[in-house]
């Protein structure tokens, strides 16, 4: 896989005259892939927002260097490439919708790239197809649900035509189904138009349809692999204030108790598999005793 | 005895306007001192109405809400005592802090209630005893607080009020994990101490199963079911086919009973269904144990 | 309830009045204003007011929407209709006490309300039928020569496209915040207007905290966009001055000129 992104050695203050030793980001190293769609998590002030916003430039780094497509973010020059190569859809939907109508408000990042008027027409339809939104095309955004309103953001990124989109948080604020809603939406995405996707989050039943999942915990990287490989350390994820779906849970104490279950599963469906075949195999070895105590009698 | 009883209650927003909209039909139920009741619904499913119209915030279009055996609305214009009595926590409950200093703002409740100093004093640092907000806290500007602890604060604003019936929308919206689980446990405990009623209006099916005895189920703007937790959670379908979901660990038992696996599908906790596994497997080891 | 005030809300649609280049749009209201106070006899009134009709009827909007938007000024239309009854001069009709009604202030009353109405009703026509961004892309353009100035023209109208965003969401906020001061006993209905003005207080700083707060975001995400002011910006949808919109100004013209005659020819019946 290209390497799209390059975060190397990277510490982070917010305020520079701090002499203390606190760092928001501590050294951290992390490479993400062109394609990849990768899951950040962690609890509330562990970095992974400040992170992100390294990601487009609108942070830069006190020491050590990001590197977006092989430009450094702190090449000024360059910003607006860089802007126009990694888009960043924000928590709140409602602060970052601009315009006062949605396809109106989708240009908005085409019209300050000065891109003409028909292409922009054009990526703007395809942008509100492509979040399924386009039969909202006119609505006024103060009317749409928080899972459509935050569509029309991510729609907003797209036109401009990105080849990564970081998304902080979508979801927190949103109903179980505007988190369906934008979930489908990104991962549709990755996979159809090939867009990388960097997934900042809390829940880790999201962090479980990425490729890869990365925990953060004081603003560096405590693991990183498979969604399957980071869930199997419930001990370690507990210990770093993060919840486990159910799911994990159960064949991880399970497993603990000398059970023979895969070591990771993810879904319920997985899960209820595992233990049927758990308890299969132990009452065929019961079912099996009894026949042949029927047949001694 | 119950403390509070609804009956028939309909609402509509902007009657006689074109935003006309029926958000509450013909909604009756009982909800009896002490229980802590979770409500649950899809966006939409008029939960936020009801919750403003048990505390008086709304007033029915038809029908009358009981509060320990009196309607609400007998008087309008007492209303306020009403407000007092069913506190009223909403989403987001941080965005209300205003005061120069926490404390201050804790006792924007009570002070509104005319109580003396000292009582408002206790009723202050009681309530953010209750919601786990340090001692010295009280004295910062709210505006200063970790997100976390905003929240604590401005649920510490309404406990303060000493209500008899405590309504929490969304409580936990927007926070981690570890800021859920602490804030989730601490209501428990409040409950547990002051042994009033809570009602918790939440998404998280998980959190629901963990604290609720009795669960109110919302869709339409109609009561769907309000009852406990294993029997609302065993109607997996039909929660579906309005769009809400059971508990994971439910879900996984329900699957396992599909599979003809002799279990209990009425389990809300990992914790139970681990053990209902085990004694399964065990039994199973019994049997060959014994050849 | 003020989240059901609808300020200027746009209906999107495809009539021709939708379709006018929103400059066109702009200049004409403005002019429509100038004119509809130059009436002075029932003739002039009575080409604008069919005018008026008119255009509502050509916007295809249901003419109740208008009429609604006529509800929130009702009190002031039924004030300065009663108020010019009783300030007029003329044959006297009527008197008791200290009012009088005369003929005079009959005809300043009509004139009155059908003027404030038909302002209102084909103010709403503008904001109808232009969208928001339309409507400030507009402003920018006939503002354009102001820069010669150094008035911040493209600021202006982004200042206005974010506050026409802005206000159902801050006026929702307010709701929300209210309900919420309300339920800890804040008592915003009675007492004196010294306490009331305090009673806001719970309201307003939560207001202002949270309207720096969405400030903030909405920067950012204007930036991640490549916000860069009115510098080498594009539009998706650029204002064409077309065929229909001279036709338009034609048309308006003539009306216009109509007033002016009707004005010269039948001389004056109301006084203001």
């Amino acid at each position: 896989m290209k390497e799209f992104i390059k975060i190397d050695n990277v510490y982070f203050k917010y305020d520079e005259n701090d002499d203390s030793d606190i760092f928001a980001l501590n050294g951290i190293n992390l490479t993400i892939g062109k394609g990849e769609f990768i899951a950040v998590v962690g609890h509330n002030g562990c970095g992974k927002s400040t992170l992100a916003k390294h990601l487009n430039s609108l942070y830069l780094p006190t020491t050590g260097d990001v590197y977006v497509d092989g430009i450094n973010t702190k090449d000024d020059d360059r910003l607006f490439e860089i802007r126009k190569k990694v888009g960043l859809v924000l928590q709140n939907p409602d602060n970052q919708i601009v315009a006062g109508i949605v396809e109106e408000d989708v240009a908005f990042g085409c019209e300050n790239l000065g891109i003409p008027s028909d292409e922009i027409r054009k990526r703007v339809d395809n942008a509100l197809k492509a979040v399924d939104m386009y039969e909202y095309r006119t609505h006024s955004p103060d009317k749409l649900s928080g899972g459509q309103k935050q569509r029309v953001a991510i729609a907003g990124i797209i036109a401009m035509e990105p080849e990564c989109i970081v998304l902080d948080e979508p979801t927190a604020m949103l109903d179980p189904q505007g988190r369906e809603e934008v979930m489908s939406t990104i991962t549709r995405l990755n996979k159809e138009i090939g867009i990388t996707i960097v997934l900042i989050t809390h829940y880790m039943e999201e962090a479980a349809a990425a490729g890869r999942v990365v925990v953060m915990d004081k603003g560096n990287v405590l693991l990183s692999g498979k969604p399957k490989e980071v869930f199997s350390q419930v001990e370690l994820l507990k210990r770093h204030r993060l919840d486990v779906p159910q799911a994990t849970e159960l064949i991880y104490k399970l497993k603990n108790c000398g059970c023979n279950v895969p070591d990771c599963v993810l879904t319920e469906e997985e899960c209820a598999e595992a233990v049927f075949k758990l308890l299969k195999e132990k009452t065929s070895a019961s079912l099996s005793y009894s026949q042949v105590r029927k047949r001694v009698k | 005895m119950a403390v509070i009883r609804t009956e028939k209650i309909r609402f509509v927003y902007g009657a006689g306007t074109s935003f006309e909209k029926t958000a509450l039909t013909d909604v009756s139920f009982e909800i009896e001192s002490g229980e802590f009741v979770g409500i649950i619904g899809h966006t939409g499913s008029g939960k936020s109405t009801l919750v403003q119209l048990l505390n008086g915030l709304l007033r029915p279009t038809e029908g009358t809400i009981f509060l320990n055996g009196k309607d609400i609305w007998e008087k309008p214009k007492k209303i306020r005592n009403i407000h007092f009595k069913v506190g009223m926590v909403f989403q987001y409950p941080e965005y209300q802090l205003f005061e120069e200093t926490v404390y201050k703002d804790i006792a924007f409740g009570p002070k509104n209630m005319g109580l003396d100093d000292d009582e408002i004093d206790q009723k202050v640092r009681n309530a953010a005893r209750f919601t786990g907000l340090r001692e010295e806290l009280l004295e910062s500007s709210p505006f200063e607080l970790s997100g976390g602890e905003k929240r604590r604060a401005a649920i510490a604003g309404v406990i303060a009020m000493d209500p008899d019936v405590l309504i929490l929308d969304e409580p936990t919206a927007g926070l981690d994990p570890l800021g859920r689980e602490a804030l989730l446990s601490q209501i428990a405990d409040y409950h547990k101490v002051r042994k009033n009623t809570v009602l918790l209006v939440s998404h998280s099916m998980e959190d629901i199963a963990r604290t609720a005895d009795k669960i109110l189920v919302m869709s339409h703007g109609q009561k769907v079911m309000l009852d406990t937790p294993e029997y609302v959670f065993s109607k997996v379908r039909e929660l579906e086919k309005i769009g809400l979901k059971v508990p994971q660990i439910t879900k996984i038992m329900m699957l396992l009973k599909e599979k003809g696996v002799n279990v209990d599908p009425s389990v809300l906790t990992v914790e139970k269904g681990l053990n209902e596994i085990l004694n399964l497997l065990s039994d199973a080891n019994n049997n060959c144990s014994r050849l | 309830m003020v989240r059901e005030i609808t300020l200027g809300q746009f209906m999107p649609g495809k009539s021709v009045i939708h379709r006018l280049d929103a400059r066109t749009k702009i200049v004409l209201m403005i002019s429509y204003i100038v004119f509809i106070f130059l009436c002075k006899n029932f003739i002039s009134l009575l080409i604008m007011s069919l005018f008026s009709l008119l255009v509502i009827m050509m916007t295809r909007i249901s003419f109740m929407k208008y009429l609604k938007s006529l509800r929130v000024i009702l009190v002031v239309i039924i004030l300065t209709g009663v108020m010019n009854v009783f300030y007029g001069t003329g044959d006297v009709l009527f008197q008791w006490w200290q009012l009088t009604i005369t003929t005079g202030g009959i005809t300043n009353a009509i004139f009155v309300i059908v003027r404030i109405s038909m302002l209102m009703m084909v103010s709403s026509v503008l904001t109808y039928t232009t969208s928001p961004t339309d409507l400030t892309d507009g402003l920018e353009r006939l503002m354009k020569p102001l820069t010669l100035f150094h008035v911040k023209v493209h600021e202006i109208a982004m200042m206005m496209t974010i506050a026409l965003r802005f206000i159902p969401v801050l006026l929702e906020e307010t709701d929300k915040i209210m309900n919420a001061q309300k339920a800890r006993g804040a008592d915003m209905e009675n007492g004196s207007i010294v306490q009331r003005v305090k009673a806001l207080i719970p309201v307003l700083i939560p207001l202002f905290v949270s309207a720096f707060r969405r400030a903030g975001d909405l920067a950012t995400a204007m930036e991640c966009r490549c916000y860069n002011g009115g510098k080498n910006r594009t539009r998706m949808k650029v204002l064409l001055f077309t065929a229909v919109d001279l036709t338009a100004l034609l048309f308006c013209l003539i009306i216009f000129s109509g007033v002016i005659v009707s004005n010269c020819f039948f001389g004056s019946f109301a006084t203001v």
